[in-house]
């Protein structure tokens, strides 16, 4: 029997805690109707992703002159929100992919709603170049398809391709990841499921799983080699995002350090999402007992150590401006910390630098509402990075008397919320309708991390699980 | 003599697997083995071999690489060797740099996808199939071993007597 060391803090609270509790405990969403809090979210994020889509649809009739861009200012607020949301995409195959590559078992309890983020995060991403084409009914175009224009194929040498392969591998991967390990959860639910209508509703989605010996072992596998495959796409997804811009040339944006440093800001935007989220969902949901205070804590370790990656990232991109002598450089730098955009700047280096610092203090990382208060502090944070790259490297350029500023409209902020609105109504579609936890693989680890067993002498086990009848 | 199918049901992992262990040493050969979860160590000792699902993956992964190699060496060397800003695309040796990624991507794309696809159809599991689980609790807390007379020379009597010197739950008994 595996044992885990003591010093470890347990990952499942509780001295009640059974397999069947487990399944009762992440299932009874699903088996009890809506609750009136989960209606009222669900109106509210309705009304606003409707509000979106109605955007969205004015856009598309009109074309984006309707956003504030102008002839200095060619992307602005829809690069900034595809870039964040593509961000937040990126903590829920870390945690589901890396952290299980370094075995850590506290991913259990959190892999499943941050994999379900990621694939609504990357959707959001995802709208955001297509409405951005203006003339979306051509946006097949971005395929390598034979066509009428000669042999005229899509430039692979180009950044702006690499990403449409990039974010469509990386979407498509995530869902086949995340789906593999609902499957097993589905069979768990159509098999205690009482109506006929949930019955079937499940038997399709779980696809006749059975769960005998051979299909855990390549269950598995599976697992450990998507895991395997995801991790180094994870990596490679924001360095191309990143290359969008590095590959360019344009003082500010052209920069070796930007494909890591755009990978640790994904990471952390994506954690503090997660941890957004997941403080309601174990609150709503009653899940103390599996997303414990450890968890929160962990993850924002993870913030603290991304958090400084990003820091180091921003003063070494000051630095290396004023050190290349290159005029230019030194001046996008300079006017985007004493600039007309000054206030967005510090904006971004008070949330992103200065605030992740305070989860030094264990006080202050094991404290609920603190963090769910710096979770949107980072969320903020991460929003005015990519606001302050994308609009402050090009609304000065080369030629003053082309000098512009941004302003965004009501559609450039319509879109933006109705987004949000959107994700929101996945989310908790989601959390009503999907098994919230992997409730499955956190029993697997019950034994050697439930605080019941983590306290239990060997003889005790023995006798609660005696193998042999004595007779 | 018809064959019987004697199902061992336990409520514990760690039990179940002891008792597999103590059935194996005295000569019975179990079938499968139904749990919620990964019983951990227990295909060694049931005789599962080692799935070859990440060899599929490797040879999914290199059929993407290739295509993906061969694909852009055709739209940007052969067919249309695109010149942007006076530098054309000669070889793809000298391309190389700049198809990495989506040779890289593509790559994954095959490799997960062709696996996954595996995975679904060696394990019999697709939209609208029916589970073979003999009782609904073995996704949930109940750990079922199935047991053939047919696969065994010990007969029926022996093994469920077998069977109840561990601390099982219940036995039962279908024809097949």
């Amino acid at each position: 029997m595996h044992k885990e060391a003591v010093i470890r803090e347990p990952l499942i609270l509780g001295n009640d805690v059974t397999y069947s509790k487990i399944s009762d405990d992440v299932l009874h969403t699903i088996e009890h109707a809506p609750t009136k809090t989960w209606k009222i979210l669900m109106t509210i994020a309705s009304i606003i992703a409707l509000w979106g889509v109605c955007c969205i649809l004015y856009l598309i009739g009109t074309g984006i002159g309707v956003w504030g861009l102008n002839n200095t200012v060619g992307w602005a607020w829809d690069i900034t929100n595809f870039v964040w949301w593509v961000g937040i995409g990126h903590a829920g195959t870390l945690i589901s992919a890396v952290l299980l590559l370094f075995r850590q078992k506290w991913r259990m309890a959190i892999n499943r709603p941050a994999e379900a983020m990621t694939i609504f995060a990357v959707f959001m991403a995802g709208t955001f170049p297509m409405i951005h084409m203006g003339r979306i009914w051509m946006a097949y175009w971005v395929l390598p398809l034979p066509n009428q224009f000669g042999s005229l194929w899509v430039n692979f040498n180009s950044p702006l391709l690499w990403d449409v392969f990039a974010i469509s591998t990386y979407m498509s991967v995530s869902l086949v990841f995340w789906y593999i390990g609902l499957i097993p959860d589905f069979a768990t639910i159509r098999d205690r499921a009482k109506t006929p209508v949930s019955k079937l509703m499940y038997s399709l989605l779980s696809f006749g799983w059975t769960g005998n010996a051979k299909a855990w072992q390549r269950f598995e596998e599976v697992s450990l080699v998507l895991a395997g495959l995801a991790t180094p796409l994870v990596f490679s997804v924001h360095s191309i995002v990143s290359m969008d811009f590095a590959t360019s040339v344009i003082p500010g944006w052209h920069t070796t350090i930007f494909p890591p440093y755009f990978v640790a800001g994904a990471v952390f935007s994506g954690f503090a999402m997660v941890q957004t989220l997941m403080l309601i969902v174990r609150k709503a949901m009653h899940l103390e007992q599996y997303v414990t205070i450890k968890h929160i804590e962990y993850m924002n370790i993870v913030i603290i150590v991304t958090g400084s990656i990003v820091g180091v990232a921003y003063l070494t991109e000051l630095f290396m401006s004023y050190y290349s002598g290159v005029e230019y450089e030194s001046y996008a730098f300079i006017n985007r910390f004493s600039g007309p955009y000054a206030w967005a700047y510090w904006t971004m280096m008070t949330c992103n630098v200065v605030s992740p610092h305070l989860f030094w203090f264990k006080k202050l990382r094991t404290n609920l509402g603190f963090t769910f208060f710096m979770s949107i502090i980072v969320n903020i944070g991460m929003w005015f990075e990519r606001f302050v790259i994308i609009v402050t490297s090009v609304h000065r350029d080369y030629l003053p008397s082309s000098w512009s500023m941004f302003y965004p409209t009501w559609v450039d902020i319509g879109v933006y919320i109705g987004t949000i609105g959107i994700f929101s109504v996945f989310y908790l579609l989601f959390l009503k309708y999907f098994p919230v936890l992997a409730f499955n693989e956190v029993k697997s680890i019950l034994k050697s991390s439930g605080e019941r067993y983590k306290n239990m002498s060997d003889e005790d086990f023995k006798k609660l699980h005696p193998v042999k009848k004595i007779n | 003599m018809s064959d019987k199918k004697i199902y061992a049901i336990y409520d514990d992992d760690y039990v179940l697997l002891e008792s597999a262990k103590h059935l194996v040493a005295k000569g019975v050969y179990i079938r499968d083995v139904f749990s919620p979860f990964p019983v951990h160590g227990l295909d060694p000792v049931i005789g599962l071999k080692r799935t070859r699902i990440a060899i599929a993956a490797f040879i999914y992964g290199m059929i993407g690489v290739s295509l993906a190699l061969t694909g852009m060496w055709f739209f940007m060397i052969k067919d249309w060797p695109l010149n942007v800003g006076g530098k054309p695309n000669f070889s793809i040796f000298t391309n190389l740099p700049s198809f990495i990624p989506i040779t890289f991507e593509f790559g994954v794309l095959c490799a997960a996808h062709g696996m996954a696809i595996t995975y679904l159809l060696r394990n019999w599991t697709l939209p609208g199939f029916k589970s073979r689980n003999p009782y609904p609790r073995t996704t949930d807390d109940r750990f079922v071993m199935e047991i053939h007379t047919h696969d065994n020379e010990v007969s029926e009597e022996e093994i469920k007597s077998l069977i109840n010197e561990t601390c099982v739950l219940e036995i039962d008994v279908k024809n097949s």
